[in-house]
């Protein structure tokens, strides 16, 4: 279109060091010296809290949560918890980023060399792990904003058929199998995308997220925790850590004397009641269901490996080339008659099928191993479940679950043991 | 909270010890992670040369208002009067003229001013761009001057970028904090 000298276009093309192009189809005017170049648009980044405070600030919400749980032992403290929790991390940072997504992040770090990762999201999985090793889920009862909601909206908790809590309590693992497995292969981040409360959290969202969190909201009014209890894969980490727990929460602050105040007070099924009347009886019928549950175990950790090693290809589907290649395929065998905006650009792209087919079918080969892992860890914690279901530990208290207690705190106001739950002026009438 | 003092000995022993081996097993996977991978502060941005402009980048973002903006890099444009990004398709008899009716900009983002003879300058109000594209996809026909870049300063910085998966060029990297925009690092590592 314009006359320029050859010298301009040559210091303009190396200036610009552009995408590959070699001249421009309308070279820019010779505009003379005393043109200035309108600035480039590139707002810095604002949105960005410093590292060192998100971490700060988790640390200190671990610290406080632990001790309102632990010492102090006040539900209402541990409640104006949740609610601060509820507005920062949830309102405020809009939940993100989380310990449950960070999984991901921490998995793809270890797993996939090439992955970019930033040091928060690893320090925010391992940080909460490493205070429940010493104090419980104190992480769970008031720092998690996932939590916060699900305990804001308690209402009416049911209680759930033991055999439907043991089964749903299985999903967990399979969440967080598959969770690892996408992150890992670079496919997706399926908790931040399923995540059920990031639309309340952000006010927004696509409609899919949208009706996610209304049901799980309605739900969450009359089962304690759903999504903490049956779904989260980091509760799962949570309640084997709390398992080795240094401290833990504890219903009375002195001896338990048996009055079952407490036995209805946990919305989650974490109290369980003394067993020692009942246990010698069935010892040997016990005996056998524990002999059968270990022998059973490498047949389940086998079926669940071929089950995710079948369904591998599937999985496959959830990488973005995986699809593409697949759809190329389709498309060059006439099998659809219509492209779609991936595989316009990917024939704009001038790369070739091959160059794609090889990427993707590494990609499964990924998938596929990394799903037969998937399969027998989910086998084995299966496996581990039905053997610990089957042997009794003596309990002669009322007892919270180690690994099932969230330290919401709701059992502490139930205690007559505890001296704050008893009235003034009976107090030296009853000591 | 007594019963559990008094046998203390094997099964307190034997979680003292697991909670120990836990401990050093999370620092080991912490380094493990930190040196797996290239830990360091990124941000999402747009491979301008995988970029397709389809306009998902409008519509994806988990932003009402798409974090993903339009930018123009300058010193590519060839200030033509009839502007590829500027004008629709079929409008060349009214290029004289910047009536509404014949700018492609659904919102009036790109402003157009006159510098000298038939050279005019383009310029984006950030404020008004959606990020939809349709300039961009105009400005292939060009230069190419005229691309989609995600605005640091709207950016969350999700873990995992909504358009990113709804991108059909995979056209979503993640690059360093440091040096958060495309067209200002040049071609050598990242093309």
């Amino acid at each position: 279109m314009r006359l320029t000298t050859a010298g301009i276009l040559v210091i303009l093309s190396a200036a610009v060091g552009a995408w590959g192009e070699d001249a421009f189809k309308y070279p820019p005017p010779d505009l003379g010296p005393d043109y200035v170049q309108p600035p480039a648009h590139t707002p810095e980044i604002t949105h960005e809290i410093p590292p060192i405070v998100d971490i700060a600030v988790l640390a200190g919400a671990l610290c406080v949560a632990s001790f309102l749980a632990l010492k102090l032992r006040s539900r209402k403290a541990v409640w104006i918890m949740v609610a601060a929790s509820l507005i920062y991390f949830g309102f405020y940072r809009q939940g993100c980023i989380c310990p449950i997504g960070a999984i991901q992040s921490t998995a793809e770090a270890t797993l996939n060399p090439a992955a970019v990762i930033s040091l928060v999201a690893i320090v925010f999985f391992g940080l909460p792990l490493l205070f429940t090793l010493f104090f419980g889920r104190s992480f769970c009862a008031s720092v998690c904003p996932l939590g916060a909601v699900q305990e804001v909206v308690l209402i009416r908790p049911l209680r759930l058929p033991g055999l439907l809590r043991h089964a749903l309590g299985l999903l967990p693992c399979v969440y967080l199998a598959l969770a690892v497995l996408f992150a890992a292969t670079g496919s997706a981040y399926i908790i931040c995308r399923y995540d059920p409360f990031i639309a309340l959290f952000r006010l927004n969202g696509p409609a899919g997220m949208l009706i996610l969190a209304a049901a799980f909201l309605v739900i969450s009014m009359f089962v304690g925790r759903p999504y903490c209890r049956f779904l989260c894969p980091y509760g799962l980490l949570l309640g084997w850590t709390s398992k080795l727990s240094w401290r833990r929460v504890t219903i009375t602050p002195d001896e338990c004397i048996k009055c079952r105040l407490c036995e209805d007070a946990c919305p989650y099924g974490a109290i369980q009641s003394p067993n020692t009347e009942t246990l010698p009886e069935n010892r040997r019928k016990g005996v056998i269901t524990l002999v059968c549950m270990i022998a059973v175990a490498p047949l389940i950790i086998a079926g669940t490996t071929w089950l995710m090693l079948e369904t591998s290809p599937t999985l496959a589907k959830m990488h973005p080339t995986v699809r593409l290649a697949e759809r190329i395929r389709r498309e060059e065998a006439r099998e659809v008659s219509d492209t779609t905006d991936a595989s316009q650009a990917f024939r704009e792209s001038r790369r070739s099928t091959e160059d794609l087919n090889a990427h993707a079918a590494e990609i499964t080969g990924n998938v596929t191993r990394g799903a037969g892992w998937a399969g027998a860890f989910i086998g084995l914690v299966i496996a581990l479940r039905l053997i610990s279901l089957s042997t009794r530990r003596t309990r002669d208290e009322y007892q919270a679950d180690r690994a099932l207690c969230v330290a919401c705190g709701r059992c502490f106001e139930f205690c007559p043991v505890d001296p704050r739950n008893r009235k003034p002026k009976d107090d030296g009438g009853t000591a | 909270m007594s019963n559990e003092k008094k046998n203390l000995t094997r099964r307190g022993f034997l979680r003292t010890t697991a909670r120990g081996a836990c401990v050093a097993g999370l620092g080991a996977l912490v380094i493990g992670a930190s040196r797996g991978a290239a830990v360091r502060r990124s941000v999402w941005q747009i491979d301008p040369s995988k970029c397709t402009a389809c306009g998902n980048c409008a519509t994806h973002c988990v932003l009402t208002e798409s974090a993903v903006k339009c930018s123009h890099q300058h010193v590519k444009c060839g200030r033509c009067n009839f502007c590829f990004g500027y004008y629709k398709s079929g409008s060349s008899g009214a290029a004289s003229h910047s009536g509404a009716e014949f700018q492609l900009c659904p919102t009036h983002a790109l402003v157009r001013t006159h510098i000298v003879e038939d050279s005019y300058e383009y310029t984006i109000d950030a404020d008004k761009c959606t990020g939809c594209g349709i300039c961009v996809k105009g400005c292939k026909e060009g230069n190419g001057s005229l691309f989609l870049q995600v605005d640091q300063d709207r950016c969350q910085n999700c873990g995992e970028c909504t358009i990113a998966t709804a991108c059909p060029g995979q056209a979503f990297v993640r690059l360093p904090a440091e040096n958060p925009y495309w067209f200002e690092q040049g071609t050598e590592q990242h093309s």
